[in-house]
């Protein structure tokens, strides 16, 4: 098997999440990658929708933003950010996916600030954009991220992106629209999805040279484990080869 | 309609739909040309104070000359909406321009990272920050647009950022399901890069439109800049290509390659080595000085600004890397 990296797996780790037919709210770099992969591979008919307007696009290589020129190419409309977000609203988004410099153990997000002070924040982050929208609408919200103890905190310092809140019911209880929610973690280690019933994040599967306690150990909190652990395939030569050769041939994404 | 939560965050506009129908009231619907420089426009129509909002998204189709006017003129304590705003909030931040803000999206330019000095000057305590998302402040224009106060949503609940807007979570009074009302932000001034208007203001826009169409409309004064002007006969020849009508419209500027150094879609790409260097700069103070003092404070105007960073030569190269895609639909 071919060598590959980090970000090269978890892109066609998430790429195979996303099935014929199926639409998907995506932002700039490792998302739209997937999203491009998954459409070049087993999904020709994935519906690719950005925030900013563009609709269904065959994307010919990666944007640098989620409203440049390249995110309307050959695609079926372009609209605008109500457009968009309305079709997600509507129940029409299947999935999403996002990233943030936290997450805790319900899939929350933190992409706004670190520090208690909201106006002299000691960290200071862009904010939600759309991804609060799109996590709030699309049935299924994944997050790709690299897995280290700071980021998957015990408690993020503030809740920009909505996971499963608190665990439990509290997210049907929030007023978000029911049965929306976070899906799978994807991370350079592992894929984690969420135990059905305390919304608490556990291991399903576990990458090519790691274990489940590399796992953990890089968790800032207890992580609980599917009935079943799968070992997660690696990218096939081929995955690579369309990531490295058509999608991403400057490694804007796959170079980091 | 009871309230049964509310977030801390203030709002920096009076969503009253009716204060706002009585200066609509008074907005000139004679159609006349409104054809001036971007220096008058802002002398004339942006104030210490106001209420800023600029268009497109990020680096794309934004109205760079009126943002870099906007420091030339040096206005202070603004109001601004960050609705996905990255190098023209770079601009902003360059010129301490605003102390009160709406949050979306700031600070980062999307894949090109994290803006040193718009970051360090949200950090420094300065400035009023209520939490939103790209959405929220898309439907408040909307409430704005549709001439009232506030518009519901399924957004924002349960989080961090709810609390730290200026939202208020209510009822259905038909169903019970829980909705937050965000208010209405009517803005003192807006600026919309568009690709072609007459001198009157109606405007064509291709490729996405973002958030402003409703911009244009809950505005109560709006700047125009457009890559060229066109003939009234030419809108009244195909209605269905105006997005902005010209009653919305306060002053049309004619100006090529306004958004550069962003994306005009369907006309240059981005000018990402420039992007670069002014995230470069902007690390060191002395040097984010002297950039600033050679791009925009001493610069007489956009075309000013161009000639420094390539002038038509590099716009030529610009228009060609966009049409090396976009050029090859068919």
């Amino acid at each position: 098997m071919a060598d590959y990296n980090t970000m090269e797996l978890m892109i066609c780790t998430a790429a195979r999440e996303l099935e014929d037919g199926a639409s998907v709210g995506v932002g700039t770099g490792a998302p739209c990658a997937a999203a491009m992969l998954s459409q070049k591979t087993g999904s020709p008919n994935l519906t690719i929708l950005f925030e900013a307007g563009g609709a269904a696009p065959l994307i010919p290589e990666m944007p640098i933003s989620v409203g440049d020129s390249r995110t309307t190419w050959k695609a079926l409309m372009a609209s605008g950010m109500c457009e968009i977000m309305e079709t997600a609203c509507r129940g029409m988004l299947d999935y999403t996916f996002l990233g943030g410099a936290q997450i805790d153990m319900y899939g929350n997000l933190n992409s706004t600030r670190i520090g208690p002070d909201h106006q002299k924040p000691k960290v200071r982050f862009p904010g939600s954009g759309g991804a609060n929208d799109f996590a709030s609408f699309c049935w299924r919200m994944m997050v790709m991220t690299p897995q280290d103890p700071k980021r998957f905190a015990e408690k993020c310092s503030f809740i920009t992106t909505p996971g499963w809140l608190e665990g439990g019911d509290s997210r049907a209880k929030s007023g978000l629209p029911l049965g929306a929610g976070p899906y799978k973690i994807i991370t350079n280690m592992a894929v984690m999805d969420f135990e059905p019933e305390s919304k608490r994040m556990r291991i399903v599967a576990v990458n090519p040279g790691y274990s489940e306690k590399d796992v953990q150990d890089n968790c800032g909190f207890e992580l609980l484990k599917a009935p079943k652990i799968i070992d997660n395939p690696p990218p096939t030569a081929e995955e690579l080869h369309i990531l490295r050769d058509v999608i991403d041939p400057y490694r804007y994404v796959i170079g980091r | 309609m009871d309230v049964i939560a509310q977030g801390s965050g203030k709002i920096f506009t009076d969503p009253d739909a009716d204060k706002a129908r009585s200066f609509f009231r008074t907005k000139n619907r004679k159609l006349e040309s409104k054809v001036m420089t971007v220096k008058d426009a802002v002398e004339k129509f942006v104030h210490d104070g106001d209420y800023l909002v600029l268009g497109g998204f990020g680096a794309n189709r934004i109205p760079a000359s009126v943002a870099h006017e906007i420091l030339r003129q040096g206005r202070k304590n603004m109001g601004f909406a960050g609705h996905t705003s990255t190098h023209d909030f770079q601009i902003l931040c360059a010129g301490e321009v605003f102390n009160k803000l709406d949050v979306a999206y700031i600070v980062g330019l999307e894949a090109r990272g994290l803006s040193p000095n718009a970051r360090k000057y949200m950090e420094s305590g300065k400035v009023d920050v209520s939490e939103w998302t790209n959405y929220s402040l898309s439907v408040r224009f909307k409430a704005a647009a549709a001439g009232v106060s506030f518009h519901p949503a399924r957004n924002v609940m349960g989080t961090d950022t709810f609390k730290f807007s200026g939202g208020k979570i209510i009822a259905c009074p038909f169903t019970g399901t829980k909705y937050i009302a965000q208010p209405a932000i009517y803005p003192d001034i807006a600026a919309i890069h568009v690709h072609e208007a007459d001198i009157y203001g109606n405007c064509r826009v291709r490729g996405i439109t973002v958030s402003d169409f409703d911009v244009a409309r809950a505005a109560k004064r709006l700047i125009i800049t457009c890559e060229r002007l066109i003939t009234n006969d030419e809108i009244r020849r195909d209605p269905s290509l105006t997005v902005i009508p010209y009653w919305c419209v306060d002053a049309v500027c004619e100006v090529p390659f306004g958004s550069y150094p962003g994306n005009m879609y369907g006309e240059y790409f981005s000018d990402e080595d420039h992007l670069r260097e002014w995230m470069k700069v902007e690390q060191d103070p002395d040097e984010f000085k002297k950039f600033l003092d050679k791009n925009i404070y001493s610069c007489k105007d956009h075309f000013d600004y161009i000639d420094r960073n390539g002038g038509i030569r590099k716009m030529q190269m610009l228009r060609q890397k966009e049409f090396m895609f976009i050029g090859a639909r068919s």
